[in-house]
């Protein structure tokens, strides 16, 4: 398997089998397992991962592309696509010259493996830059146990990433990234995911009990982990699920339109007008997450990735998310009206009652009241505008 | 300039005191521990940064304005210094 072929199979796949089951995976509130295994049997678990540590090597624009195609098909299967991707990437950027998790990352290509991210915890902040949980030693190992708010496809999932207090006493900013892998750890559920969108993703909370070998703790601070790679990977490769939510919604409306002009030539349809609005919203969205992804991409392969951690990044990719989950919700909500009633269908050709329930998930996944306020209080700081 | 200096950290750690919320942590705390491991959460350092620059009289920035910058007392002296040399 290579990139290549990875990248060649993927529309396929997402028009085929992900789509084919992307209704009944969102009525049942299931795992779109059928999706995943073919997604899987194309490598796309490696994808992440650079060719000279056993995967495809894709690049982050790559992936953030294939998370597009996907969403436009079936928005969960491309979210759990690009959770993985983030947690894979923070072993990557973080942890590959530590040999345990290079042979991990190994494994991960080898044997499909699916990993899950238990970045959440019940407790007084919501802030996933201070934890309650925290390690402790159980002779040469560690124990942990973490109450989780939500852990997409935890239950599914081989492996989880998630973050802790590095000792009982250590501050609830003091964070090492930890990588429970499956044998070793156990999720109890709790409570349901009977959830208005993003059915498919199987989200609810998680008591995570783990047991921690010295390796399976990063070298890297969770500080840094989250700051120059599962913050900005999260908001880029959410963006593109939303951009492919909305992709859809705009074909839609523009396969509508065009029926319209057809039926009476010699006439622009009222809803032309409409749609050459929601081209332009469309064609923002995507330039907005293509120059993000291009700067991040720059940073990375300059020296200095504390870059990452300046007020002026965290401004700009903090907009980002703001900016495209609310354009996704304005895009598919405008799509609807341009199609009408049949967009209101549950059972039409040209249905956006899903597209729309899930894309009211992307103000509310990270709060975007708390990203404007974290926003507000770096201006205060800050002076280039 | 060795007065400087002295005077210039203790202004940091009374900032730091008021701002970083880190408790009485901070008096004790050596010149280049982390403040961030020590507690201080990203959105206190926003006040601790709008403080110095109160405290001292100047603006940071842009290109200061990033997290090694402020992970230390000995590391937001540096900076300090350097603004007042400039």
């Amino acid at each position: 398997m290579t990139k290549t072929h990875l990248l060649a199979a993927l529309p396929d796949i997402a028009s085929g089998v992900v789509a084919a089951h992307a209704a009944q995976v969102d009525r049942d509130a299931r795992f779109p397992v059928e999706g995943i295994d073919a997604l899987k049997a194309a490598g796309m678990m490696g994808a992440a991962i650079p060719s000279d540590a056993g995967g495809l090597g894709c690049s982050l624009e790559e992936l953030g592309k294939m998370c597009a195609v996907l969403a436009r098909n079936c928005a969960s299967t491309a979210m759990i696509v690009a959770m993985h991707h983030i947690q894979v990437a923070s072993l990557v950027n973080h942890a590959i010259s530590q040999p345990e998790v290079r042979d991990y990352l190994l494994r991960v290509a080898g044997e499909r493996r699916l990993i899950a991210s238990g970045t959440s915890e019940v407790g007084p902040s919501g802030d996933m830059r201070q934890s309650v949980c925290f390690l402790e030693s159980m002779g040469q190992d560690f124990t942990v146990t973490k109450k989780c708010t939500t852990v997409s496809y935890g239950q599914m999932a081989d492996d989880i990433l998630f973050q802790a207090r590095r000792t009982g006493e250590a501050s609830a900013g003091d964070q090492v990234a930890i990588l429970a892998t499956r044998g070793s750890y156990v999720l109890d559920p709790l409570g349901g995911w009977d959830t208005l969108g993003m059915r498919g993703t199987c989200s609810p909370g998680g008591v995570l009990k783990a047991r921690i070998a010295p390796w399976q703790v990063l070298d890297a601070s969770f500080a840094t982990v989250a700051a120059q790679t599962q913050v900005p990977w999260s908001h880029i490769l959410w963006s593109c699920c939303w951009l492919g939510s909305a992709t859809d919604a705009v074909e839609k409306a523009s396969t509508v339109v065009r029926a319209k002009a057809r039926a009476r030539p010699g006439q622009v349809p009222h809803a032309a007008l409409d749609l050459s609005r929601l081209t332009g919203k469309l064609l923002l969205m995507r330039s907005v997450i293509q120059a993000l992804t291009r700067e991040y991409e720059m940073i990375m392969t300059s020296a200095d990735h504390a870059d990452l951690e300046s007020l002026g990044f965290a401004l700009r990719d903090n907009n980002l998310k703001l900016n495209t989950s609310e354009l996704a919700v304005e895009i598919v909500s405008d799509a609807l009206r341009i199609v009408g009633i049949s967009a209101y269908k549950n059972d039409s050709e040209v249905s956006l009652g899903r597209h729309l329930r899930d894309v009211y998930s992307a103000p509310l996944m990270i709060s975007n009241q708390r990203i404007h306020s974290t926003n507000a209080s770096m201006l205060l700081v800050h002076k280039t505008v | 300039m060795s007065a400087n200096v002295d005077d210039t950290t203790l202004a940091i750690r009374n900032v730091l005191r008021e701002h970083a919320r880190l408790g009485d942590a901070v008096a004790t705390l050596e010149e280049d521990a982390s403040l961030y491991d020590a507690g201080m959460t990203s959105h206190a350092s926003v006040d601790v940064m709008l403080a110095l620059e109160s405290e001292f009289d100047l603006e940071f920035p842009d290109r200061m304005l990033r997290r090694e910058v402020f992970e230390s007392v000995a590391a937001i002296r540096d900076a300090v210094l350097e603004l007042q040399e400039a």
